[in-house]
């Protein structure tokens, strides 16, 4: 009688103990613009996260980048969308915080782990309420051929007459193209163009928080000067470089036919994958040797909580997991070029990645200049310096006209620049 | 040909008793077999254009809710200067591709058709190859034009080559002076299939006696074409210019959305009423969608279209003269 007893007691237990802990069970979905991440998220980030939590089922779902805010903003309006979402910095991701889409996680204890720069990408703009969890940065720079560098006898340049003089040479040579960028896609001028060597004229952030409270302005010689020097990079680019897009430049460069690739961190999985030869990586080049470098480290990817989500608490401990030392150091590791944002000390292993990730110690890090705020109104500063960039390259504006086009829209509606 | 003689005139105190009674009986079939057309039709058409007009009335705020704006949007879109030069160029752009269009592609299309439907055995073949593209999603046609024109990896410049006209060779989609006619000519080379198929149903039921009759009375095949053929197909020509018309406010944006991204690169020389709509509605980049503004663009592209559509009805499909074959 009594094992009879105990056996259903035991029953019991056992019921009530699966009963709870199906109640505990949770699925997560992350929405994301990173499709090329999938493998690294199912294989690597997922299990690492589920093998400490058993109970919570986290499913990453990625939408292409260029659909990625339109399909989003759809499905939150819709009451669709996954527990996770992706930020995109600064004012995309502020907006949906603003329409009570994100949740503030102000109060989440890993956020504590993040420098306030890396936190302002996420922020109201008084810095009261943090919405997403900061997840990497990218940073730019050249990355070069070694190979040929080693077969012409060239040197990582470090100023920018030496920089020019690298590219006479590999021109000289004729077996590369010199400078593997095209003005097609028009975000690569404005992207590895303008704002990877003007934070060197503009002196990063000091220039940057000058533009925002007004004190600076396009026009200004520190913000033309990198159109002039932009200007002069056309006589190295591939011929009819007007109609060769990104990924015209990508295949160019690791096929081994461009010498030298302005780049963004980003490129070192897919370079490392597609180029056969050795790849080295320098910062943008000084006006002078032993000027201080700046460069573009910036806030790309963070990760937030849909305030709308069926499983907020589960959702938390996964942002926590997010901003652990832990998760930094595979994020890092696994996504080469995505430099976490964490204080947390690690090593490094990919050597490209090192070499870029190593410039935070020696420059000075500021993000792109019209991330914040600028491109809040209409003309959107951002695009325009799309638009500008690319008629600089293509010889449709002079650097002066195109300085004027940007200051001129940002004056039309940003307060601080008007007087 | 009928005889407008034979016809009963309205009215005629011939017409049976019964007829009245027959036709109330036959009016609630109609309206049976109109339903599920009509009713799809409301949700997924009318309801949605309806729902457009309504948000450009409204203006979005910070939190997600909306305020009524009036006219504000439109006014904002045609007089300050940030939108009207965006909406402007957008509109010049498409005129110049509806233009391109209706000089390249629909006398293309005419005489593709016409040359088909001397030989009619004979041009299947080509009828049917001439047809595919059209089938094609626009994402591969923007794909494989914009391979075959790249300067690195395109077969333009040897093809040019093997006829020595290498030094021809330009990177037109990366020129802002040829741009918008070499995205037109790509979406002229999927298209032309369309308005030759429409010209070539009606070139084929034009009857056989009439040109016969035509021969007898002494016309040559050119004259034949021109005095008989041509006029009795000229509402088709009106159908084809009309869509045209349509099509270039609508279809335009996907080729141009593929190729040139949605910007209308380079610097806005490609941009069309579709892609400012669309990265106004939806965002680029780090301009957040705006909802409002861009039901404003949609809703002027709807009365652009309206006042083309009704000017086209008023003006010339009225005047033009219909034969019964």
């Amino acid at each position: 009688m009594t094992r009879i007893m105990k056996t259903t007691t035991a029953t019991l237990a056992l019921c009530v103990a699966g009963a709870a802990a199906l109640a505990q069970e949770a699925t997560l979905t992350i929405e994301s613009w990173r499709s090329e991440d999938q493998a690294i998220w199912d294989d690597v980030l997922i299990p690492a996260f589920e093998a400490q939590h058993p109970e919570i089922d986290v499913q990453f779902t990625p939408t292409s980048p260029t659909e990625y805010n339109a399909a989003l903003n759809a499905r939150l309006d819709g009451g669709t969308g996954g527990d996770l979402i992706t930020c995109r910095p600064f004012d995309g991701s502020l907006a949906l915080y603003q329409r009570g889409q994100l949740s503030d996680i102000s109060d989440l204890d890993g956020l504590d782990n993040f420098p306030d720069f890396a936190k302002a990408a996420w922020q109201t703009d008084d810095g009261s309420a943090t919405f997403c969890v900061p997840m990497a940065s990218v940073i730019h720079g050249f990355i070069y051929n070694a190979e040929a560098f080693e077969e012409l006898g060239l040197e990582e340049p470090e100023t920018v007459e030496d920089f020019f003089g690298v590219l006479d040479a590999i021109q000289e040579d004729g077996t590369y193209t010199p400078l593997a960028i095209g003005s097609a896609d028009q975000w690569e001028a404005a992207t590895m163009a303008y704002t990877n060597i003007g934070p060197t004229y503009w002196n990063g952030e000091e220039g940057r928080q000058a533009l925002l409270d007004g004190s600076a302005e396009f026009t200004d010689p520190q913000f033309v000067k990198p159109f002039e020097v932009m200007q002069r990079w056309n006589n190295y680019m591939g011929r009819a470089y007007q109609a060769q897009g990104y990924t015209d430049s990508q295949n160019l460069f690791t096929l081994g036919r461009a010498a030298i690739y302005p780049a963004g961190s980003w490129e070192i999985g897919g370079f490392n994958q597609q180029a056969f030869f050795e790849m080295g990586a320098f910062p943008p080049p000084v006006e002078a040797a032993g000027d201080t470098c700046y460069i573009s480290d910036h806030t790309d990817i963070g990760i937030g909580m849909n305030a709308a989500s069926d499983a907020p608490e589960a959702a938390r401990t996964f942002l926590e997991w997010v901003a652990s030392a832990e998760f930094a150091e595979l994020y890092t590791n696994q996504l080469p070029g995505f430099f976490s944002l964490s204080n947390a000390q690690f090593d490094v292993e990919d050597p490209l990645a090192q070499e870029m990730i190593s410039w935070r110690q020696e420059c000075e890090s500021t993000i792109r200049v019209a991330h914040q705020i600028l491109s809040r109104g209409e003309p959107n500063t951002w695009n325009n310096m799309w638009g500008v960039s690319s008629n600089v390259f293509n010889e449709a504006s002079t650097p002066q006209e195109a300085a004027q086009t940007l200051q001129a829209g940002l004056e039309s509606w940003y307060e601080p620049q008007q007087d | 040909m009928s005889d407008p003689k034979t016809d009963k005139p309205e009215g005629v105190p011939t017409r049976p008793a019964g007829r009245r009674k027959r036709r109330r009986a036959a009016g609630a079939h109609i309206f049976v077999f109109l339903a599920p057309a009509l009713l799809i039709y409301t949700v997924f058409s009318i309801y949605p254009l309806i729902e457009s007009l309504r948000l450009s009335l409204f203006d979005g705020l910070e939190d997600g809710t909306a305020v009524w704006a009036g006219l504000d949007n439109y006014a904002t879109l045609l007089f300050d200067p940030n939108w009207a030069t965006q909406f402007w160029r957008a509109f010049w752009n498409n005129l110049v591709l509806f233009f391109i269009h209706m000089v390249v592609q629909n006398p293309l299309g005419l005489l593709l058709a016409a040359l088909l439907s001397l030989a009619p055995r004979f041009g299947s073949a080509y009828r049917t190859l001439i047809f595919v593209p059209t089938l094609l999603s626009v994402v591969i046609v923007g794909f494989i034009w914009e391979l075959i024109l790249s300067p690195l990896w395109g077969v333009s410049e040897t093809l040019l080559g093997t006829i020595g006209l290498a030094w021809l060779y330009q990177p037109w989609l990366g020129l802002e002076s040829s741009a918008l006619a070499t995205v037109s000519l790509i979406s002229v080379w999927q298209y032309v299939g369309i308005p030759m198929m429409l010209i070539y149903a009606a070139l084929l039921s034009i009857p056989d006696e009439l040109i016969d009759a035509a021969r007898v009375d002494g016309l040559g095949g050119w004259s034949i074409f021109w005095k008989v053929k041509l006029p009795l197909i000229l509402p088709t020509l009106g159908i084809v210019a009309i869509l045209t018309y349509i099509g270039n406010f609508t279809v335009s944006f996907d080729l141009i959305y593929s190729i040139q991204g949605s910007l209308g690169a380079p610097n806005f020389s490609t941009d069309v009423m579709g892609t400012l709509l669309f990265r106004t509605f939806f965002g680029q980049q780090l301009q957040v969608g705006d909802t409002h503004m861009g039901a404003t663009i949609a809703s002027m592209m709807f009365f652009i279209i309206l006042v083309g559509v009704t000017i086209y009805l008023a003006l010339v499909q009225r005047r033009l003269q219909r034969y019964e074959m």
